[in-house]
């Protein structure tokens, strides 16, 4: 859908934005205090950016006394991935096409 | 440099897929197997043997694919010609496939090369999947390791 397309490309257009995601994705999850510390801004502009991430369904959060803990959701990649792969041309969906043939066949 | 073959250029497209390379090689040599994932065709597993894919006639390109097998190493490396066919064969476009499977981590290393795309190609080479950069082909390798 274009409208997801639209909010997937915006929130990850931000580097900042997508530096807190890569972070999340490459070493799980993660509290704001934590995420701040290496993030070289402020707490609520690291919010702020969670925020938006977790509008886009990038990242789930999960309260825990009194911290918030964010996690990447992956599965929220699925339309931007899609995307490539049609972009991509003939042979990348051909290759999508013969794993899937592969996936069917016996050994 | 007038020299035309450095005028060409190529598309390659890799990756790694978990599957051993016997199995590969069948789902590229076997004609009812590669219908499944390329296209009809009328391939035969012998060098030298003239073939064709056919596909859905659109516009500007009347579906069908010349070729000719050029080189069968079992399990490894297999060439054929990829070229425009009837009318549009003069002008159309005239490119050779090679597709080497390399055992890698368990499974198969999978590359195909699509190459002698002239300037004047440049609509068949874009509808290909020419220009764009190669790492788009792992982004789903990436988020498959998540």
């Amino acid at each position: 859908m274009p409208h997801n397309h639209d909010m997937l490309f915006k929130t990850l257009a931000d580097p900042t934005r997508r530096a807190i995601f890569e972070r999340l994705c490459c070493d799980g999850e993660q509290t704001v205090g934590a995420l701040t510390a290496r993030a070289g801004i402020s707490q609520p502009a690291v919010s702020k950016h969670l925020g938006v991430l977790k509008q886009a369904g990038l990242v789930r959060d999960r309260h825990e006394g009194r911290q918030t803990h964010y996690s990447a959701q992956l599965g929220a990649l699925a339309p931007l991935i899609d995307w490539t792969s049609q972009m991509a041309g003939f042979w990348q969906r051909k290759f999508d096409d013969l794993e899937d043939l592969l996936k069917r066949m016996d050994q | 440099m007038t020299n035309v073959a450095t005028e060409t250029r190529s598309i390659v497209v890799e990756r790694d897929m978990t599957h051993p390379p016997e199995k590969i090689w069948r789902a590229l040599t076997q004609s009812a197997l590669i219908e499944e994932w390329l296209m009809k065709n009328d391939f035969q597993p012998i060098v030298g043997h003239k073939f064709n894919f056919r596909a859905q006639p659109v516009m500007g390109w009347n579906g069908v694919t010349d070729c000719e097998v050029l080189e069968l190493v079992p399990h490894q490396r297999l060439v054929y010609t990829w070229n425009a066919s009837g009318e549009q064969a003069r002008d159309g476009l005239k490119t050779i496939v090679t597709w080497t499977l390399t055992p890698h981590n368990g499974g198969t290393h999978v590359r195909m090369e699509q190459s002698g795309f002239r300037p004047q190609d440049e609509g068949g080479y874009r509808g290909m999947g020419g220009g764009w950069p190669r790492i788009l082909g792992r982004l789903e390798d990436v988020a498959a390791r998540f």
